[in-house]
């Protein structure tokens, strides 16, 4: 069986400078992947390298068999490679409908559009409720599930989140990774980058922790959590 | 004063003609931060792809066919010479430090207006634009010159056409997206490329139904046309908030107004005799540009940069 998403020695320059140095990893249908890392690990670079933003130095990425090294960026959506960016990236002058119409952008079912709105707003309610005004004017935990409820829009085969606990208090980070962990139970595949890695991990089937460049460990989410270096490193134990 | 109704109409017809331009300057910097000084040109060699038309059509042509003919013709030149420099001469500098495009700009126009000057037939001096019979329109006490009555019609018509566009269709708001966050723009699947491009073509079909208006209403065309006119658009677009297209048309509205009242009625003012003459007039444009820049520099309608968080 072939993976989803096989990535391998995977090489980005910004310049002469190396931020991702030849990384290999896979992400299976039906799996949470996720990467975990401090600043300036490159997980960041690694996912928007995915989606086509950054072009690669070297390396292969094969999505459901198709290699995307030549795809272009806006091209990349429309086989099934959602990216919720760091940041989130809402569009703030635009309504909360119109940025989820927008997720759909390359969508022509109208029926099957609405539908999907509609389930954006029964997973976040506080969408729903807001629909008609600027996604500028919303907290930034609701941005965080407005970019996601839009990155689902495109009814991905792999939705990748990229920090999506940053910046958000306690609490609405917690109703942000049960929204992950809702969608997981619903099959979606995922790739998460995270730095909170213990969030990241209790959630995650695969992990793979990320050093300047390098993926520096590998192992199940479980075992990563337990792992004595991991729980010095990110989990600020000693 | 019972001539103010017919200068404030005089401003609105001249106003409109600047929004018209107005709307490309506008809608290029809104998607691609470039203020583009060829704009002015393309405005200009729309007037003779009009004229062009006129010139082919046998003589004695009704201006009822005539005149939707010179609109193609106009659009066609200005939209073609417009993509052209997006793709020749704009595009290999997109990640080129800002200065680089803008001077590019200003050698397209320079260039652009030494090529009409040099191969259109006796284009050296100025060339007589074909007329609209009939009118002057008398509405009340207000007199619309015959020349300005296409401004009448085409100013509202492609402003709603235009809305129409960027709001209801989903190419506009891939417009819009990409206006707003050009790489998520890309991870929505819009082709970021493909909508530079429709925003330099809009914006020259709009400069040439412009200059179509400017052949009308002051019956010749030459080959500087484009310069202050030029000017004068990019005023009106930074007047109503550059990057918003609404505001480019206010924005034109505005400035003409202002010139057309500056100049029928500031030598009214004890002291100020001098300062009323048609020479004039485009200083107090100027005047009016400076004195947004310094109270309201985001425009009429341009919002704070502070929201792009």
């Amino acid at each position: 069986m072939t993976a989803l998403l096989e990535v391998e020695d995977l090489r980005v320059a910004y310049g002469k400078i190396e931020a991702v140095k030849g990384i290999s990893f896979k992400v299976d249908a039906g799996q949470v992947v996720t990467l975990i890392g401090t600043n300036g690990a490159g997980k960041t670079t690694t996912l928007r390298t995915l989606s086509g933003l950054l072009k690669p130095v070297g390396g292969q990425i094969r999505f459901n068999g198709k290699s995307l090294k030549k795809v272009p960026a806006h091209q990349i959506v429309s086989l099934g490679l959602a990216h919720s960016p760091e940041g989130r990236h809402i569009f703030p002058r635009m309504t909360i409908e119109d940025n989820l119409r927008l997720g759909a952008f390359l969508r022509t079912d109208k029926p099957g559009i609405e539908k999907d709105i509609q389930r954006a707003y029964d997973l976040f309610p506080i969408l729903g409720e807001r629909r008609k005004q600027a996604a500028g004017t919303l907290s930034g935990g609701e941005q965080q599930m407005l970019a996601m409820g839009r990155a689902l829009m495109s009814q991905p085969k792999l939705l990748m989140l990229d920090e999506p606990s940053m910046g958000l208090s306690p609490i609405m980070m917690q109703k942000i990774m049960a929204t992950i962990a809702e969608l997981k139970s619903q099959g979606t595949t995922i790739l998460l980058v995270e730095q909170n890695a213990q969030a990241a991990l209790s959630l995650a089937d695969q992990g793979h922790v990320m050093e300047i460049g390098n993926i520096v460990l590998s192992g199940s989410g479980q075992n990563l959590l337990h792992d004595e270096s991991v729980r010095k490193a990110y989990l600020g134990e000693d | 004063m019972n001539e103010l109704p017919q200068q404030l109409v005089n401003g609105l017809l001249l106003g409109s003609m600047y929004g018209l331009v107005a709307i490309g300057y506008t809608m290029v910097y809104g998607i691609v931060q470039l203020i583009n000084f060829a704009h002015g040109e393309i405005f200009m060699t729309g007037a003779f792809g009009a004229l062009t038309v006129w010139l082919w059509l046998p003589g004695g042509t009704t201006m009822w066919i005539a005149l939707p003919l010179m609109i193609v013709g106009a659009v066609v030149v200005s939209v073609a010479i417009a993509v052209g420099a997006e793709r020749f001469a704009y595009r290999p500098l997109r990640t080129a430090p800002r200065l680089a495009p803008l001077i590019t700009a200003i050698g397209l126009s320079l260039a652009l207006q030494q090529a009409v000057w040099a191969w259109y037939p006796e284009a050296k001096s100025a060339r007589t634009f074909p007329q609209i019979s009939g009118g002057p329109f008398e509405i009340g006490s207000v007199t619309i010159q015959t020349g300005d009555i296409f401004l009448v019609a085409a100013a509202p018509i492609s402003m709603a056409i235009l809305a129409y566009f960027v709001m209801k269709t989903r190419t506009g708001r891939g417009m819009q997206a990409t206006a707003q966050d050009p790489d998520t723009a890309k991870l929505m699947g819009v082709n970021t490329d493909r909508i530079i491009v429709i925003a330099f073509a809009l914006g020259a079909a709009f400069a040439a139904v412009g200059a179509v208006a400017y052949g009308l209403k002051y019956g010749e065309i030459n080959f500087r046309m484009g310069f202050i006119l030029g000017l004068k658009a990019f005023t009106a677009a930074v007047l109503g908030g550059i990057g918003n297209i609404y505001g480019a048309m206010i924005g034109g509205v505005v400035l003409g107004v202002a010139e057309t009242l500056a100049t029928a009625y500031i030598a009214d003012i004890p002291g100020m005799d001098k300062f009323g003459s048609q020479t004039w007039a485009d200083v107090w444009a100027f005047v009016l540009l400076i004195l947004v820049l310094l109270f309201r520099p985001q425009g009429l309608l341009g919002e704070r940069v502070a929201d792009r968080a």
